[in-house]
């Protein structure tokens, strides 16, 4: 019988070594490989003009952190696709992320409809998600482990209109009657039913409450019976081609109540910024940022949006980027900070570090409460003022949006009454 | 809260909303109501009058509307090429009901979706010196310019084609093919050739009413969608084919609009228009001025 010849002590040292060695060679390609984020985004489609400049602003945050060294020691790397704006495509762009090209973390594309059938996905998968400007998505869900960026708090349906009625209560003298309008439509129902209750408690009268179809063309009619009401504060809550058509009737029909504006979307958008000029004078309006000192003295963000005005012309994007870049650069900060917090990629540990932390990010402080939106509202209101002629560039600097809610980002006064504003 | 200046300014607001509404029915009036061609695609062509408007007006400063106006030969082209497409592709063959209709939305989505790439999905607007502005009429009337200078184009392309085709040879045979194509050909004439003009003339209202419409309103590459319904209910209530009927059919839904927007909420605007077409067409199945 054959024996078997014991493995000489050569043979087992020089085992060892490549054993050990193999190891090492596996951790140093563990350490290199990228950390992927995935996402659909609205690349194309009906949100595509503030779903492209949102991946714009989270490729500068990617390019920022991989210059620092990455997350972790490891790169990040960007995995998207365009979700058309259709939520239909959502389910589908997040299965292949995650379960072929195996990204680690996950974030939302823009707007409410496209996180909606993305929320289901990341409960079932335990997923922390990072939620990118939706309406109260998660009221129905309460999954812990979801987190929205657009800070309109606790009770999104007064977070528009609190600090313009709240603004027109601190007013002297007092004005007394209301009229609100908005459009038949999901955002301005919301916005509408906020005002209500704001009428209510800030102790106004109401004397004009309707509402109209989205495919209105002409506002005139609408404007002169609101005019024959005599209110001292017009409330808006519109949508782009409302906000131009009431605004551009106001102008014609002479309505000059004492405070006008509200929840007019599509003011703030660069290119309805740019065509209707002088006509947004005295208009106090919601809005998320502005290019204000007390803005711009939160760090970083002047930073971000020098590389993004830098980058935005070759991307075809919004020139400016005030409305939804910084918030989309914040959102993944506070990611990167928790992965980096916690040492780690794990789903659960991340959210947990999130709900229980408060982040420095571009856009200021940002906790996350009840049912992961902000713990505390923070749309801001702003007058526009001394605006003249058509120009972009009068709008990169202070002084033409002025912040006058909430206090600690204040950065002027109320003109007041509203037609003192026109002059 | 009646009052007689509002009820003035309303109807005021509702004959220039009517004007307008005019002028983006004509064509469908006459490609619809003369040669019974279903164009969807009609709001399609209104869209892209709109986007050359608002280029030329963003680019150089021209008027929309007078950009409008030199532009129409050129859609008079595109629309007689689309004409002859379809004639050759479909109605030749006898297939235009159903494939001809397929056809139509073919082109809707094509021009939405490249306007879409091209453009985005930003609002577009245009500037004049005008818009935002109002002539007053004395007694608390006023009128904005935005939409009377609109309006006064709307009525002046209305009477325009109706004297065009009631007087000029080219449009006795437009009429003359709507009545019956077989016996144009054994006049002599070639029922094809009209109806290539016709359908010519329709594409470039349309596109003459686009840049009505930037001037009104912001517009995106899907807000054609928001007048699918007028147009072919105004030309449907003012009776098919008739360019008076289209015009008066116009100011009378401009009018209810105006006034449910003034005095009853404009949440009923659409909902009354549409229910005084349907009890027109109870009483009167042709239309208004239908024969």
């Amino acid at each position: 019988m054959k024996q078997l010849r014991p493995w000489p002590m050569t043979w087992i040292v020089v085992a060892v070594v490549v054993a050990v060695t193999s190891v090492g060679v596996w951790s140093g390609a563990r350490a290199a490989d990228p950390i992927k984020i995935g996402f659909g985004m609205a690349l194309t489609g009906g949100l595509s003009a503030n779903g492209k400049p949102a991946l714009l602003a989270v490729q500068i945050w990617k390019d920022d952190i991989n210059k620092k060294g990455g997350l972790l020691g490891r790169p990040v790397e960007l995995v998207f696709y365009d979700d058309q704006t259709n939520p239909a495509t959502v389910p589908g762009i997040y299965t292949k992320l995650l379960d072929v090209d195996k990204v680690d973390l996950i974030i939302s594309g823009y707007g409410t409809n496209l996180i909606a059938p993305l929320l289901p996905i990341a409960m079932e998968r335990k997923l922390t998600l990072m939620g990118m400007f939706g309406l109260a998505n998660n009221e129905k869900y309460q999954y812990p482990n979801y987190f929205q960026i657009q800070p309109a708090g606790p009770d999104p349906q007064i977070s528009t209109a609190i600090g313009f009625f709240e603004l027109a209560a601190k007013q002297n003298p007092k004005p007394q009657t209301v009229a609100i309008v908005g459009a038949d439509a999901e955002y301005p129902q919301n916005a509408l039913v906020g005002a209500r209750e704001l009428i209510k408690r800030f102790g106004f009268k109401s004397v004009y409450d309707k509402t109209y179809p989205p495919s209105t063309v002409d506002y005139t009619p609408i404007v002169r019976a609101i005019k024959a009401t005599n209110p001292d504060i017009v409330f808006v809550a519109s949508y782009p081609p409302d906000s131009v058509g009431m605004l551009r009737a106001a102008h014609e029909v002479g309505l000059q109540p004492k405070i006008f504006g509200g929840g007019m979307v599509g003011l703030m958008f660069t290119t309805v910024m740019t065509s209707m000029g002088s006509l947004l004078n005295g208009v106090v309006n919601y809005d998320f940022w502005a290019p204000e000192p007390t803005l711009l003295a939160v760090p970083g963000v002047k930073e971000f949006l020098k590389e993004y005005q830098a980058r935005a012309e070759k991307a075809g994007v919004d020139p400016l980027g005030y409305y939804l870049p910084p918030y989309s650069y914040a959102l993944v900060q506070v990611l990167g900070q928790a992965v980096e917090a916690t040492k780690g990629l794990d789903q659960q540990k991340i959210a947990d570090y999130i709900r229980a932390t408060e982040f420095n990010t571009i856009v200021g402080k940002v906790k996350f409460g009840k049912n992961g939106e902000w713990a505390k509202g923070r749309t801001l209101m702003v007058q526009y003022q001394k605006i003249s002629g058509n120009s972009v560039d009068q709008f990169r600097g202070p002084g033409k949006k002025v912040v006058l809610y909430p206090d600690e980002f204040k950065s002027g006064s109320i003109i007041y009454p509203y037609a003192a504003a026109l002059k | 809260m009646f009052s007689w200046d509002l009820l003035a300014n309303a109807l005021v607001a509702g004959v220039l909303l009517g004007g307008f509404y005019a002028a983006v029915s004509l064509g469908v009036s006459l490609i619809f109501g003369l040669l019974d061609i279903a164009n969807i695609a009609q709001p399609a062509f209104v869209i892209l009058g709109s986007y050359t408007a608002y280029v030329l007006n963003n680019a150089y400063g021209v008027d929309a509307i007078l950009t409008g106006i030199l532009l129409t030969p050129v859609f008079f082209v595109v629309g007689a090429i689309v004409y002859r497409v379809y004639y050759g592709s479909f109605e030749r063959r006898g297939d235009e009901s159903l494939r001809g209709l397929v056809f139509f939305f073919g082109i809707l989505f094509i021009v939405e979706v490249c306007l879409s790439l091209k453009f985005g999905v930003d609002y577009r607007l245009v500037q004049a010196p005008y818009i935002g502005k109002s002539l007053d009429l004395g007694g608390g009337v006023g009128v904005a310019y935005r939409l009377l200078v609109p309006c006064l184009v709307g009525v002046a392309m209305t009477a325009v084609l109706y004297l065009f085709l009631g007087r000029s040879f080219y449009g006795r045979a437009i009429m003359a093919v709507s009545q019956d194509g077989v016996a144009l050909r054994l006049m002599g004439a070639d029922p094809i050739h009209i109806k290539t003009i016709a359908f010519g003339i329709g594409i470039a209202a349309a596109s003459l009413a686009g840049a009505l419409l930037v001037t009104i309103a912001p517009v995106v590459p899907s807000t054609d969608r928001d007048y699918i319904g007028r147009m072919f209910a105004i030309t449907v209530l003012g009776g098919m084919g008739s360019i008076l009927g289209t015009l008066v059919a116009a100011i009378v839904l401009g009018i209810v609009e105006s006034l449910m927007a003034t005095f009853f909420g404009p949440s009923w605007s659409l909902a009354v228009s549409f229910g005084i077409l349907l009890v027109v067409l109870a009483v009167r199945p042709a239309g208004l001025f239908g024969r």
